[in-house]
């Protein structure tokens, strides 16, 4: 990782720095969506804290942590949080 | 002009000198005074600053983080309690580099519960990062005040000041103060001109995470900096000394009568004008003893304290705060400031004060006797 800028107070200058930092291999569990189930009602988009889900109901993980919200809130037990494996 | 005025108010018109744009307030005793009278200001249309009636502390100092970071001069007051309660923001605060004045009406910390004075308050949060001045009259109040924003707001500095004064035993006595005129004041202190701050036409994020990586590189940029404001605190006492011909020692610590002296007493607010009549009583009786006033407790002025202690054979130590299982925080600071030095002297702490009992002129004479009768051994007769 290039080390940051050590500006005064932490402050970051340019925008967009959170588009550069991929998050995604923080998770330990991922959401899969089970296509047949969904009904596309978008509370996984709603809920989901880090914008990781897309307006087609897809998941960008380079950005998703994990958390597992998006299945918590289902209401159709479509998304299932599976083990990441090496 | 010289007006007969309690010393929150002191307090109160030196911050409507600085015109704050934002007064985020949430009542405490002993400071409420304070901020009502801010509140008067406004009412009257003395002051056009924005009060903000938050529902704590908490929010109070949050709502003058986000001010601040919009690039606007905030000011906000609390004690005891209030501060604990603020806890979490005051290292936010100084992180983000903000230089934020608050006024600090010293209380004591339940439990038990008790509203009285001592400084256990402001020296719980030593380790913030926010600059701390402890004041002993109120004239000295209305005037640090002004240098605060002074001092905060240096480019050089940056860093979030806490002007200190006894709760009650200050805050609510009257005494004659000189109040400075508007138009000296803002010839003194420039209008605010932030280094950064939110605007939607230029985005800048504040307060992201820092990484192992980064992390103790912006703690020690802040600890740098809290060093480097030592001289610019000085620089801020002379230039006050200039404009308004009144000055506070060297602006870190002030000596009474400490050139010729054997022993000193160290105390930090008002009890230093109790030790300033004893230090007069004991030199009648030839003692050569004097005062070292502790105004700035962080940064901590070693150097200063040091160099006008050079034949100085014994300090008593007034601490009007207690680290439970250790000891009082200034008699930490003295001795461990002397510890490197070839010629130390002795150094004893006393704890006096705690939850509004007085510190008399009998206590610090005591204080005097222990320092002065004081030898490496003694005989158990």
């Amino acid at each position: 990782m290039k080390k940051p800028k050590i500006t005064v107070g932490a402050v970051i200058e340019e925008p967009g720095s959170t588009i550069k930092n991929k998050t995604g291999g923080w998770r330990s569990f991922r959401p899969v969506r089970d296509k047949k189930k969904c009904t596309k009602c978008g509370l996984c988009w709603q809920f989901c804290p880090d914008n990781a889900i897309n307006e087609n109901f897809d998941v960008n993980y380079d950005y998703c942590k994990g958390c597992g919200i998006c299945a918590n809130i289902c209401p159709f037990k479509a998304i299932k949080m599976v083990k990441e494996e090496k | 002009m010289k007006k007969v005025i309690e010393a929150s108010t002191a307090v109160a018109l030196g911050v409507k000198l600085c015109e704050p744009g934002v007064i985020p307030m949430y009542p405490i005793t002993p400071q409420t005074h304070i901020v009502e009278r801010l509140a008067d200001y406004i009412n009257d249309g003395l002051l056009s600053s924005e009060m903000i009636h938050v529902e704590s502390e908490h929010s109070a100092i949050s709502a003058a983080l986000g001010a601040e970071a919009m690039g606007v001069r905030t000011f906000t007051a609390t004690a005891s309690q209030g501060l604990a309660l603020m806890h979490e923001i005051l290292f936010v605060v100084a992180g983000m580099r903000l230089p934020v004045v608050m006024a600090v009406a010293n209380r004591a910390l339940s439990a038990p519960i008790n509203i009285w004075n001592d400084h256990q308050d402001s020296i719980s949060e030593r380790d913030s990062g926010w600059i701390q001045l402890y004041v002993e009259s109120a004239q000295e109040a209305l005037d640090t005040i002004i240098q605060a924003y002074k001092i905060a707001e240096n480019r050089k500095v940056l860093l979030p000041v806490m002007v200190c004064l006894d709760g009650f035993t200050l805050s609510h006595v009257y005494e004659p103060v000189d109040i400075l005129k508007q138009e000296d004041v803002n010839k003194f202190l420039p209008q605010y001109n932030p280094l950064f701050k939110l605007d939607p036409k230029k985005p800048i994020t504040m307060g992201p995470i820092g990484f192992p990586n980064t992390y103790m590189e912006f703690r020690k940029q802040t600890h740098d900096t809290m060093l480097d404001s030592i001289n610019i605190i000085k620089d801020v006492n002379n230039q006050f000394k200039e404009s308004f011909n009144r000055s506070y020692g060297n602006g870190l610590i002030e000596t009474y009568k400490i050139e010729d002296a054997n022993y000193a007493i160290a105390a930090m607010g008002t009890a230093c004008s109790t030790t300033r009549v004893v230090v007069d009583e004991l030199r009648k009786q030839g003692k050569k003893v004097g005062l070292i006033k502790i105004k700035s407790f962080r940064p901590f002025p070693k150097q200063e304290i040091i160099s006008c202690c050079k034949n100085i054979k014994g300090i008593a130590v007034i601490d009007r705060n207690i680290s439970l299982g250790n000891e009082g925080a200034l008699y930490t600071e003295l001795r461990s400031a002397f510890y490197n030095q070839n010629k130390k002297p002795i150094i004893k702490g006393f704890i006096a004060g705690l939850g509004g009992r007085d510190i008399t002129p009998d206590h610090i004479k005591t204080a005097f006797k222990k320092i002065e009768n004081s030898s490496d051994t003694e005989w158990l007769l």
